[in-house]
């Protein structure tokens, strides 16, 4: 029964159900019934009850993000946002599930049947298993599983799957440009993604998230700016969100591989994308910015969920603010720019745990101003000589010239 | 490895056809091959209707060809009907006539812009600080003729209705807020790596080829051709104005964006010049019949529109309507280089240069 | 360096987050409390008393308020005012009218008033479903007696419903707009406000009203 009994909640709940000798010491209250023979019922039990919390609260994540990403990115164009349903408009994502639940289910007669209706669901699965091993607070988490990074980034990519699926069951031209391109973009956004990762676990020594959160005496996205940048742009990314949303690129191919979804297949799709959405911030949470950690004048899930909101506040920042970069330009910063840059974050957070393998106060320290220098110079040298050749054509500030009389 | 060519259909239902325009387009890959662009979806015959129409009554068909600068169009139309019927115009007609024109092109310029970098994928972010302005240039000519879009605001001789009172303090406000509104949009836009890794190099038209294929506006000015009809072939008061013509340097789809974003900040100067020039009079002479009926012959005063040069072809033939009447429309003799400017480039290009050479539909198939 | 415009793009769009909105919320807005307050001028115990569903709706954030875009007198509006006694039933309108939409019928003379005799109008049916709004009818009317509306809100479910009838055009409230009428704007007419219902034909005159003693030397004795 491994490392969920590890888990705190977990625990508790268990606790109250099972007669487990172990147990008296977390019991409050005894009311405890099942008796220790038994356990696998109360196992069961405790881990249905917090499947279907986890579950739930995802999904209601997911409304919730809807409605906030309408209203923010609404008051980024000097406009309100949805404001008719309920107060300030809560009740929109609502209205608008029960109206995809309701649409008429197509089926396109040239589409691949079989793989047409799985495509969907693989989107949304297996985001559902990143939330409980993230780490929500000091003991509010549900398993803590000891390869949790690999775990991660392994769950994380299976949604290109799903795109490169939807795009050719549809049988649509659109449909498929939109898949091709999906699975071109996120196979390459892997490579930098999972070396910025290596970073972290470098720093921490372990593979297992609450390993990673405690490791961050200083925030990681302090300590060592140039994995975090190159990790936020890399999940931007994976995450089809602009400026990298090429795979759906409404202004070019309609909705690109869900253009021929509809009714709550289409649901489905836009299930998936924001709850990866969620699960993405959680992780960079975790990865950069210390997960619970914090004061503790505040209970430590406050904190996270804190960072939580700020992480997708500033996804959503981004999408309301840059146009979509071509296919190739995409292509030419994961492998000209992104891929470098996280090599040489590795490279020199390897060699500074090779000579300090146990930082304390001053060396942490030094190791950020290290860090930071090796950011600015890394930056300036790809922005100065790989940023004009990195999309293919020589880019340079220009202005008009005017007409002589 | 063996590859096939694609052809797809995009438009007439697409996000960013600007209206009911198809193309029938071949990639290999990503890459375009060919694209035929398939125009006549938006027919409505305006220039028939002309002909059955009196001539104050074909003002009304003139703001719905293009209908993001319906001052210019009917601008363009009533200089044609002025220049074949002899009349004279009013001097305050005229001034408020290019006041009118004017704004319009910031308007139609505003559109351009924040269509083109929603083109771009932009999550209409700029669109919507560009319409926010748009909006009171509309509330302007609401004020001004009681319509936004549909305005119907010029007469032969002049304009209608003089502007009421409430009007000129509006447009001060307007014209003291633009020019920070517009050091918004080029932080948000003209420095943007995105923007220019996008647009820079992409579709380049040669000087050349866009005076042979007889490309105007803009788009020809972005080519680093000086032509622009209110400096060399001045209509109205313009040669009392003076104002600047920016060019572009490369002909490509950043050149069209520069010098779209240029031309409204010379617009602006140009209104204010208006506004120093303007003098108390009639709008309209008095002599000006509510129907007119022009002598035999034919005209044609080509103005420079938002687009490109317009100008209205009329044939009259003594009789209250025109006997012919055909619309040089700047959107349609622009567009017929589309095809040679996306070819060899991505998909997006495609939608790109087409929202850079900023069509209406409704003017190329009036 | 690279990345710099894109900070400033960055920082562009959080300058207007922080900036004022610009949307109208036609045709309702939802206040709180304090909204709803502000808008009814009422103390919070008044407005308990007088409405207290409402008072509750505030509280949650729910109570629905009128706002209205800004209209500018000119407006060329849905509903078009007529007023009967200054139609003469020239038809001017209807032959104006590029759509030939606005038809009109008459009976001669049932009617003698004391500028001379005049036609009854019978029907005269504007069919705006087809209209664009263009004024022309209005810039056609020798006698000022049709006026573009201010009002926008005719929507409506059926063709029919979208044809105004002479009875309609009879009875409704007059608030038309200044468009083409500039002796309505001379008298600094804005139909928008409250009370700007034009009760009295003569008002939206281009002339002054003669005294009944012009009109009997004009009429009477010169003959
Ligand atoms: S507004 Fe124009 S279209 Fe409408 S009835 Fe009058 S003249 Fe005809
Ligand atoms: S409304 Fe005016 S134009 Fe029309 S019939 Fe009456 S008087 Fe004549």
């Amino acid at each position: 029964m491994g490392p969920v009994r590890e888990s705190f909640i977990f625990e508790f709940l268990y606790c109250h159900l099972s007669l487990e000798a172990s147990c008296s010491s977390v019991r409050i209250i005894n009311i405890a019934f099942i008796p220790e023979s038994l356990s696998w019922i109360s196992f069961s039990l405790t881990a249905f009850f917090w499947i279907f919390v986890f579950v739930n609260a995802a999904l209601v994540g997911v409304l919730a993000l809807i409605w906030g990403e309408r209203r923010l990115i609404g008051k980024f164009q000097a406009r309100l946002g949805p404001n008719r349903w309920g107060p300030l408009g809560l009740f929109t994502p609502v209205a608008d599930a029960i109206k995809v639940m309701f649409k008429e289910d197509i089926e396109p007669t040239l589409s691949d049947k079989l793989i047409y209706v799985l495509a969907p669901i693989l989107m949304v699965v297996p985001v559902f298993m990143i939330f409980p091993i993230i780490p929500y607070g000091a003991k509010t988490f549900l398993t803590n599983i000891s390869v949790g990074v690999v775990f991660v980034l392994a769950i994380t990519s299976i949604n290109s799957l799903s795109v490169l699926m939807a795009g050719w069951a549809s049988g649509n031209r659109f449909a498929i440009i939109g898949g091709i391109r999906a699975v071109a973009m996120l196979l390459s956004y892997e490579i930098p993604m999972g070396i910025s990762a290596a970073g972290v676990v470098i720093v921490a020594g372990s593979l297992s998230l609450s390993g990673v959160v405690d490791s961050q005496v200083i925030p990681n996205a302090i300590f060592q700016p140039l994995g975090f940048i190159t990790f936020l742009i890399a999940s931007t990314a994976e995450l089809n969100r602009s400026p990298f949303d090429i795979t759906e690129a409404e202004s070019e191919l309609v909705a690109g591989y869900m253009t021929d979804y509809s009714s709550m297949k289409f649901g489905l799709f836009y299930l998936g994308e924001f709850m990866a959405t969620i699960a993405s911030s959680a992780i960079i949470v975790t990865f950069y910015f210390s997960g619970w950690r914090g004061p503790s004048f505040i209970p430590s899930e406050i904190w996270f969920l804190a960072k939580w909101i700020g992480v997708i506040a500033i996804f959503i920042w981004f999408r309301a603010t840059f146009p979509r970069l071509r296919i190739d330009q995409i292509m030419s910063l994961a492998w000209k720019g992104l891929f470098e840059l996280s090599l040489i974050n590795v490279l020199v957070l390897a060699l500074m745990i090779a000579i300090w393998p146990d930082p304390t106060g001053m060396q942490l320290l030094l190791m950020t101003a290290i860090n930071w220098i090796v950011f600015l110079a890394s930056v300036y040298i790809f922005g100065k000589i790989l940023s004009p050749n990195l999309t293919g054509n020589k880019i340079k500030k220009r202005s008009v010239i005017y007409g002589l009389d | 490895m063996s590859t096939e060519l694609v052809t797809m259909n995009i438009g007439p239902i697409h996000p960013s056809t600007h209206g009911v325009f198809r193309m029938r387009v071949t990639f290999d890959g990503e890459t375009i091959i060919d694209a035929e662009p398939i125009i006549g979806y938006l027919h409505r015959g305006s220039e028939k209707l002309a002909e059955e129409r009196t001539y104050t009554q074909v003002v009304t068909l003139t703001d719905r060809m293009d209908y993001t600068a319906s001052m210019t169009n009917n601008q363009a139309y009533i200089l044609s009907v002025e220049k074949l019927s002899g009349i004279t115009p009013s001097e305050r007609g005229v001034w408020l006539r290019m006041i009118a024109s004017e704004l319009q092109r910031i308007a139609a310029h505003s559109v351009a812009i924040g269509f083109l970098i929603n083109d771009l994928g932009a999550w209409h972010t700029p669109l919507l600080y560009l319409l926010r302005e748009r909006e009171k240039i509309l509330e302007l000519f609401e004020m001004m003729c009681g319509a936004r879009i549909t305005n119907s605001y010029l007469r032969p001789g002049g304009v209608f209705m003089d502007a009421p009172d409430e009007f000129w303090p509006s447009l001060n406000r307007f014209l003291d807020e633009m020019p920070n509104r517009l050091d918004d949009i080029e932080n948000l836009l003209t420095d943007n790596e995105i923007i220019l890794a996008r647009t820079q190099n992409v579709a380049i038209l040669d000087k050349n080829d866009a005076i042979n294929a007889s490309i105007t506006g803009p788009m020809l000015r972005a080519s680093g051709v000086d032509w622009d009809l209110r400096h060399r072939n001045p209509y109205d008061y313009y040669e009392k104005i003076s104002f600047r013509r920016p060019l572009g340097t490369v002909g490509d789809n950043n050149d069209r964006y520069l010098v779209r974003l240029h031309e409204i900040r010379e617009s602006l100067k140009i209104v204010e010049q208006c506004l120093d020039l303007i003098e108390p009079g009639p709008v309209q002479p008095e002599e000006v019949p509510f129907l007119v009926r022009p002598p035999k012959g034919e005209s044609y005063v080509p103005i420079e529109a938002p687009k490109g040069e317009l100008g209205f072809y009329l044939v009259s033939d003594g009789g209250i309507s025109p006997f012919r009447c055909h619309v040089r429309a700047p959107s349609l003799i622009n567009l017929t280089l589309l095809r040679d400017m996306v070819i060899g480039y991505k998909i997006a290009d495609l939608f790109v240069t087409f929202g850079s050479i900023d069509v209406n539909m409704g003017e190329v198939d009036r | 360096m690279f990345g710099i415009g894109l900070l400033k793009g960055l920082f562009t769009t959080l300058k207007n987050l922080l900036g004022p909105v610009f949307t109208v919320q036609y045709p309702n807005k939802k206040v709180g409390l304090i909204g709803a307050l502000k808008f009814h001028k009422k103390s919070p115990l008044e407005f308990l008393r007088t409405q207290p569903n409402e008072f509750i709706k505030s509280l949650a954030g729910l109570h629905e308020v009128p706002e209205y875009p800004s209209q500018a007198p000119r407006f060329r509006g849905q509903d078009f005012n007529w007023f009967e006694d200054r139609c003469t039933g020239c038809a001017s309108c209807a032959k104006y009218c590029p759509l030939g939409i606005i038809k009109i019928e008459t009976t001669p003379g049932s009617r003698d008033e004391k500028e001379g005799s005049s036609y009854d109008i019978d029907v005269f049916d504007i069919d705006i479903g087809r209209c664009m709004f263009c004024g022309l009818c209005v810039e056609a009317c020798p006698f000022d007696a049709l006026h573009m509306g201010s009002g926008f809100e005719r929507a409506n479910e059926k063709r029919k419903g979208l044809v105004i009838p002479v009875d309609e055009l009879r009875t409704a409230i007059k608030t038309p707009s200044t468009w083409f009428r500039p002796q309505m704007e001379d008298k600094n007419y804005k139909p928008k406000e409250k009370g700007a219902e034009i009760k009295d034909w003569h008002d939206v005159g281009r002339h002054e009203q003669p005294s009944d003693e012009e009109l009997t030397e004009k009429w009477v004795n010169e003959r």
